[in-house]
């Protein structure tokens, strides 16, 4: 719905990628029914390139990495594209949107599973933000589409069909009333066409991040497909031991919200950063140093992380998974941890 | 759109003409290929000026008046050639320019002051492509549709299908012109441009331009390459193509004007290849001595404009000095211009921002607590 708002509204001339137009509409779907939407051919850097001539050209692309463990062939683009405007002094804007989904959790085996925002935010020249529900989803596409700059939205997978507890302002309050409107028919399609419903706009600014749960035991860093297992973690938390926390959703990995986080920090004196990315130079990592270097005074007990393994990718049993990323009950116990050690 | 391949229609800051006295042919001629007295006085005088700047910047990159040189002698006949028939302008009426760091000739072509070349080798806050950011020839002209060069082999490759998608879109007979040197066509980036600009019923008008030197910095082509002729990789695409000698410019200046006319009209993509020489090395880096071994492009249409009582050697003479000290004056000016600053290090890496809550206006360091 943010896409055909953008197509609608706010000058998107391209949404393409690999199965992003017709007949599939995207392998999540995500792209039915799109007047702009075209299908490419299966080569990420062509897609990359792509958009960025026709944003030269004054167009506004919204091109999609099917899975971002994909992304890794066009990371030197990427950084062209990021560079463009620093390298021609101020001269060229690169104002493209690259969607891609992130994370593990649907099962996606060693080449669906990666996370890429620890990447991503090395990017100089890019902004990076990553929604955890859909209406956030929403206002950082629309933000995305409108920033003159390239945005990369990465949409946690495991996220992508959950449901929301805010509707997107103008969305159907039946959700089955929604998917008879915009889902496509299985099997022929060739006559179908969308029924949109009169969504209005919405922004989440980039660089906002939000408090999604309030407390003062503990801050609690996190991004992605962690969100709701911190904010269902603190909820039982604090029906169990009283303990409460920050919970605060980064939405934006770059440019990040250290008002919001600092001042969490200052409050709380205790800092746990979680998410499902690789520990090796993570990006929680860099949260992890200002942390230290700007609230070393502040910090009750010792700041700590919860991370991905350093492993090769993610096998497919299930075993692999759970014991590769964090999990629910590893979530928990960290939050618990914190709030448990004595100051 | 102006035509131009039209000489009267070359404007005075292209290089003008030159008078001769006595009786001069109408025409120069290659075989097949004729090229008009005039054009052909009009693109010996833009040879002459980009080699000069070439020599100067080498001269710089020894002295210590720049710090790195790279560059393209031996390919003036295709630069100046293509430089002189591009429809310059800003969005996509007109031709886009996806270069890579060999093609000065292209830009004096156009009419770019050969200041603006040494200012960026130079390094000045003035560099009006980089600001002093990026090496020489790394040019960016939004006015005239010249994208970022980057060091970057190859990447220009797969952003030409994108301008041509709207300049097909667009209507009109602006087309986007990609060019690179023989070995960046091992990147895969080079097929992905053939594959995306001739997409079956969504053919894009992109000029492929191939200059092929030989060489990839020490490597030769022959031991890396199968293929004997790069434009016959367009083959299975169905795209046209043709190869030519790059060191007669008469040769390349009609085939540049038929590629040209076949991407503009037909809307599809066509790949030239020019075999030219490799005149100072790949760059500063490998010392950027002359090889004397190599045919010289210039120096052989010198001698057919000689031969052909077109121009003579006193002519040759004042145009030689006349180019020279136009680069003189340059790198004389640019030694007295600003520097970057270290306030000037973050700026342009954002472009102004509505929707960006931390950096509405440009990058200002890591983000901070509100006051």
């Amino acid at each position: 719905m943010a896409l055909h708002y953008g197509e609608e509204h706010l000058g998107v001339t391209d949404v393409f990628g690999e199965d992003v137009g017709p007949p599939l509409g995207g392998v999540f779907t995500a792209t039915q029914g799109l007047k702009t939407a075209w299908n490419s051919p299966l080569d990420e850097r062509g897609i990359l390139g792509t958009a960025m001539g026709i944003a030269y050209a004054g167009g506004k692309p919204v091109c999609e990495i099917q899975f971002c463990d994909y992304a890794f062939n066009s990371i030197d683009l990427m950084k062209v594209a990021g560079n463009q405007r620093w390298c021609s002094a101020g001269a060229f804007a690169m104002p493209i949107v690259v969607m891609t989904p992130n994370g593990a959790g649907i099962r996606g085996s060693i080449y669906h599973s990666h996370s890429f925002e620890s990447w991503a935010s090395r990017l100089a020249g890019w902004k990076v933000v990553m929604p955890s529900n859909p209406l956030d989803a929403y206002g950082l596409m629309l933000a995305a589409i409108q920033d003159p700059n390239p945005v990369l939205v990465l949409l946690p997978k495991a996220l992508m069909r959950v449901k929301g507890d805010q509707p997107i302002p103008g969305e159907p309050a039946d959700s089955d009333d929604l998917g008879r409107m915009i889902d496509a028919p299985i099997g022929d399609r060739t006559d179908w066409r969308p029924n949109w419903p009169a969504v209005e706009e919405y922004i989440v600014p980039i660089g906002k991040a939000a408090r999604v749960r309030e407390g003062h035991s503990a801050t609690v860093l996190t991004w992605g497909r962690l969100v709701p297992l911190c904010a269902k973690a603190a909820d039982e938390l604090a029906r169990e031991f009283g303990h409460t926390y920050d919970v605060i959703d980064l939405r934006s990995i770059f440019p990040y919200d250290w008002d919001l986080i600092s001042r969490s920090i200052e409050k709380t004196g205790r800092l746990l950063i979680a998410n499902e990315d690789t520990e090796v130079t993570n990006f929680g990592e860099h949260l992890l140093r200002r942390a230290i270097d700007e609230h070393f005074y502040d910090l009750l007990v010792k700041p700590r992380t919860l991370m991905g393994k350093h492993l090769p990718g993610i096998g497919m049993n299930q075993v692999y998974e759970d014991n590769s990323v964090p999990q629910y009950p590893d979530v928990k116990a960290a939050m618990r941890d914190i709030t448990a050690e004595p100051a | 759109m102006a035509d131009s391949n039209d000489p009267d229609d070359t404007p005075a800051d292209r290089g003008g003409r030159l008078g001769t006295a006595g009786f001069i042919p109408a025409v120069v001629r290659s075989g097949r290929d004729a090229m008009s007295t005039e054009v052909a006085l009009t693109v010996f005088r833009q040879m002459v000026r980009t080699r000069a700047l070439e020599e100067r910047g080498i001269k710089m990159s020894k002295s210590g008046e720049a710090y790195f040189w790279i560059g393209g002698p031996g390919e003036e006949a295709v630069n100046v050639c293509l430089g002189l028939q591009v429809n310059k302008g800003a969005g996509p009426a007109y031709d886009y320019l996806h270069l890579h760091y060999r093609n000065a000739g292209i830009l004096l072509g156009m009419g770019m002051p050969m200041l603006d070349h040494v200012r960026q080798l130079a390094m000045t806050a003035t560099d009006r492509h980089s600001m002093g950011r990026n090496f020489v020839g790394h040019y960016a002209m939004p006015e005239w549709n010249v994208v970022p060069v980057t060091s970057v082999i190859e990447v220009q490759m797969v952003m030409a299908p994108g301008t041509a998608l709207m300049q097909k879109r667009h209507g009109g007979e602006g087309i986007s012109i990609a060019v690179s040197g023989d070995a960046g066509t091992a990147e895969g980036d080079f097929e992905s441009c053939l594959l995306w600009s001739s997409r079956p019923g969504n053919e894009l008008p992109v000029l492929t331009v191939v200059t092929n030197n030989g060489y990839g910095i020490s490597v030769t082509h022959d031991s890396q390459h199968a293929v004997k002729h790069i434009a016959r990789r367009a083959d299975p695409y169905g795209i046209r193509h043709e190869t030519i000698d790059g060191n007669d410019p008469v040769v390349v200046w009609n085939a540049v004007a038929r590629a040209m006319r076949y991407v503009r009209t037909q809307r599809k993509p066509f790949v030239l290849e020019a075999m030219v020489s490799r005149l100072h090395g790949h760059s500063s880096s490998s010392g950027a001595q002359r090889n004397w071994q190599e045919a010289d492009c210039l120096a052989l249409f010198e001698q057919k404009l000689i031969d052909g009582g077109v121009i003579d050697a006193d002519q040759v003479a004042a145009l030689r000095e006349e180019a020279k000290a136009e680069a003189d004056d340059a790198a004389v000016t640019v030694a007295g211009e600003p520097r970057p600053t270290p306030l000037d290090v973050p700026l342009g890496t954002y472009a102004p921002s509505a929707v960006d809550a931390v950096y509405p206006k440009d990058y200002t360091g890591l983000p901070q607590r509100r006051r």
